[in-house]
């Protein structure tokens, strides 16, 4: 395998993880407002803090690291995406600010505030649905180079369906991925009404997401063919993805082993999520960056590459560590420490 | 009218910069402190110096998610408001950058399990243990970072054809030649920033609500840090000028106002410049300039006139580089004077012009350290990457940055006030003092109820 494929694999491995980390935190943040306002946030808030608490850094470094693996495997993605995404990457990072440190100052501080979790959940959501934007114009189309200039196409964004139905993908699929997360969370800490509240919330959200799915795909098949048909290659990846969907259905909907309902549900995810990165090979920018004539020097890619496994094998184990005191350890989950 | 999108670009990367590096400083430095306390509480079985660890801590973790939200802020920025230095550099230190993000990965994951497993082992070294990745990550994210700006600053590890960077070695750019001498003084001036931040808040609690053993304490503790790193600081400055007069001599010719070629160079300190560009009022040291930089009174200077008018840093620097100066020596002066008065039995260490002085010098360190990176920055104009990309050439071009200045501008003040008012109201309504007690009752309670439990089971 070459150094750039094995970047680009890497680099999408760990979009996933984010994907899936990002979205517990950022789901949470608005069942967490959600629930104060309709009153049951004494089921559910206590639970979402006390995992959320020793976990929150670790997920804003996962979206830090894909940013800058991205830009060193791929030291072109900074020339087309840096210039054309000005705008809307500042409001991305104000969102992300906000959140993170408003998160604290209402966790450490000793008050708490209700403008300080309408900030946290309003930014849950758009935090997503501001990311999500960046896969929307990989698709080509919206980043045009003219003379060595870079824009972004505000009014074919804005007025395109594409873009619309995979920002409403991300939305449904952060708060379908909390839910259920959360559900599997409460069912550990064997807290009843916050599990019966979470299960409600992720059968809920199941059916928006897998429409938005089914219509992102739809438009992408009018926007982007090339894109369309290589994912239709990858026929038997989509298939799996809706049947580890519909497992995840029928578990939450029986209200049992919450949490193979979640492995399920992170392997739904898993398999659509390769087999659209597998089918946008071999562009990063279609069509001005590909994954061969991108590529930052062999050296670097290899250097970046053995440092990649060097800290995966310093990480793994404290990732373990916490996952073991905190998300393993039954009475910490239950409140006992 | 056109917009000037390259000053605009600076001042935004400027105000990000000037922003985070408050939080980046204490982000380094302070795990450092909460480390030295815990271990000097495990030892001495003090419950004093716990408490300080944990007090510290309680606040570290407001200022570090001011400091990862910035951080996030300025490693985005890179690519928004510089996508061509980017594009081009990025081929040679995106290692350092991606091994930062490890570093802090690493300290963030042992940062939350320090916080919430106070009480959760049996053996207190444990958990002073996890204290230790939670420093180191400090330490390696302010190495790889600062590695970036010392390639910025002396470029190596490539051959440069064509408008590319080809031939690349990431760790030869990584360690370039100015990165030890940066580091070290960055590390450095850290700790004592740190270190005068605390001392100060113990100060001025002796000063508002009068002397507690606790205070005190941490008064000692932290100023016996300052005069440790305030004394390696002022000999990494040094290190630092040795490198710029051999390396970089016309940013230490500009910071010294230093303008032809001469053997025995005199130092130049204070003083300002006319439009003639002649010195007035300054205080000239015979041939000291030489012995700094070459520990040679004779040692010849290279001047500014030695590089062309287009290519030399703006004369300012000097006043920068001054105060710089001027703040680590008082700071030096002023844990020094503290130890003397604490030795000399007649005196009083904790007099009142003592502690107002060591309440003024958290914001002193605090400016000495933006002074410095100023300096840096501006001291390396007009290039972006020394010798190969000027900083015009590496701008975004969006005329959005105008707007995008002031909106930053607003948040950053936001977040300050916020982490500001957040933190006063965590200690002001939680003294140390009913922490104390509180600790001592619920120690007593339960000793009272293991007797209890003992007397029934006899």
């Amino acid at each position: 395998m070459s150094y750039e494929i094995l970047g680009i694999s890497v680099l999408w491995i760990f979009l996933y993880g984010y994907l899936i980390v990002a979205s517990i935190d950022f789901g949470a943040g608005f069942f967490a407002f959600y629930a104060r306002i309709t009153g049951k946030d004494h089921l559910i808030n206590r639970l979402i803090s006390r995992y959320l608490s020793p976990v929150w850094e670790i997920t804003n470094v996962f979206f830090v690291f894909f940013f800058v693996g991205l830009i060193g495997f791929f030291p072109d993605a900074a020339h087309y995406y840096g210039s054309a995404l000005l705008v809307p990457g500042s409001i991305a990072i104000i969102l992300l600010a906000i959140r993170g440190s408003f998160y604290a100052f209402e966790n450490y501080g000793s008050k708490k505030n209700i403008v300080f979790l309408f900030l946290y959940g309003a930014t849950g959501l758009l935090i997503p649905a501001s990311l999500s934007v960046a896969l929307v114009l990989s698709e080509g189309g919206f980043i045009v180079e003219t003379n060595g200039v870079v824009t972004l196409q505000y009014l074919e964004l804005f007025t395109s369906p594409l873009a619309w139905s995979i920002v409403a993908l991300a939305v449904t699929s952060v708060l379908f991925i909390s839910a259920s997360f959360l559900a599997f969370y409460a069912s550990r800490a064997e807290d009843k009404p916050a599990l019966d509240l979470m299960r409600g919330y992720a059968l809920f959200w199941s059916t928006p997401t897998i429409i938005a799915a089914f219509t992102a795909v739809l438009y992408l098949s009018q926007h982007n063919n090339r894109h369309f048909q290589n994912m239709m290659d990858l026929w038997w990846l989509l298939g799996l993805s809706v049947v580890f969907f519909l497992i995840v259905l029928w578990l939450l909907y029986k209200g049992r082993r919450y949490g193979w309902a979640f492995i399920c549900l992170m392997l739904q995810f898993l398999t659509a999520f390769f087999a659209y990165g597998i089918g946008h090979y071999p562009y990063i920018l279609d069509p001005y960056i590909t994954i061969q004539g991108g590529a930052t020097q062999e050296a670097m890619g290899i250097a970046l590459v053995v440092v990649f496994i060097a800290g995966l094998l310093l990480l793994i184990p404290s990732l373990a560590l916490v996952f073991r005191l905190f998300l393993f350890d039954a009475d910490y989950v239950k409140g006992k420490k | 009218m056109v917009v000037d999108t390259v000053l605009w670009s600076r001042l935004v990367t400027g105000l990000t910069l000037s922003f985070h590096v408050i939080f980046a400083t204490i982000g380094v430095a302070i795990p450092l402190m909460v480390s030295i306390a815990e271990f000097v509480g495990i030892r001495k079985k003090d419950h004093h110096y716990t408490l300080m660890a944990k007090r510290w801590t309680r606040g570290f973790v407001i200022s570090v998610a001011v400091g990862v939200v910035t951080g996030t802020a300025i490693a985005l920025q890179l690519a928004l408001v510089w996508p061509n230095f980017m594009q081009l550099a990025g081929n040679v230190i995106a290692l350092p950058l991606f091994m930062e993000v490890f570093a802090f990965f690493f300290e963030a994951i042992f940062l939350g399990i320090y916080l919430y497993t106070w009480d959760r082992f049996r053996n207190p070294y444990l958990h002073w243990l996890l204290t230790v990745p939670v420093v180191l990550g400090a330490a390696m994210s302010a190495f790889f970072i600062t590695s970036v700006n010392g390639f910025m600053n002396q470029p190596e590890g490539f051959i440069f054809e064509g408008g590319h960077f080809s031939a690349v070695h990431p760790l030869q750019a990584m360690f370039n030649e100015a990165t030890p001498s940066k580091v070290f003084h960055v590390l450095t001036s850290a700790y004592m920033t740190g270190a005068a931040l605390l001392a100060a808040v113990a100060a001025f609690s002796i000063l508002k609500k009068g002397v507690t053993e606790y205070a005190k304490k941490g008064l000692k503790l932290m100023m016996t840090v300052l005069l440790l790193f305030s004394f390696l600081t002022a000999l990494a400055g040094d290190v630092s000028a040795k490198f710029l007069a051999e390396h970089q001599p016309e940013k230490l010719a500009a910071a010294e106002w230093h303008f032809e070629t001469e053997k025995g160079a005199d130092l130049i300190f204070l003083g300002w410049l006319t439009a003639e560009r002649e010195i007035v009022g300054a205080l000239h040291i015979p041939n000291a300039l030489s012995f700094l930089a070459f520990s040679d009174f004779n040692a010849e200077v290279t001047g500014l006139d030695e590089f062309p008018v287009d290519e030399q840093p703006p004369l300012l620097v000097h006043y920068l580089f001054d105060a710089m100066v001027g703040v680590g020596f008082a700071l030096l002066a002023m844990s020094a004077i503290f130890f003397l008065l604490l030795l000399w039995k007649k005196r009083n260490e904790l007099n009142r012009w003592m502690l107002r002085a060591i309440v003024f010098g958290a914001p002193l360190a605090f400016l000495g350290v933006e002074l410095g990176w100023f300096y840096a920055e501006v001291g390396r104009q007009p290039w972006m990457i020394r010798g190969y990309m000027r900083v015009e050439e590496a701008a975004t071009t969006s005329p959005s940055i105008v707007i995008l200045f002031f909106v930053f501008l607003l948040l950053y003040i936001l977040l300050g006030t916020m982490c500001v008012i957040v933190l006063r109201r965590l200690f002001r309504d939680n003294p140390a003092e009913v922490e104390l007690e509180k600790a001592a009752k619920a120690k007593a309670d339960a000793m009272q109820a293991q007797t209890q439990e003992a007397g029934e089971h006899a």
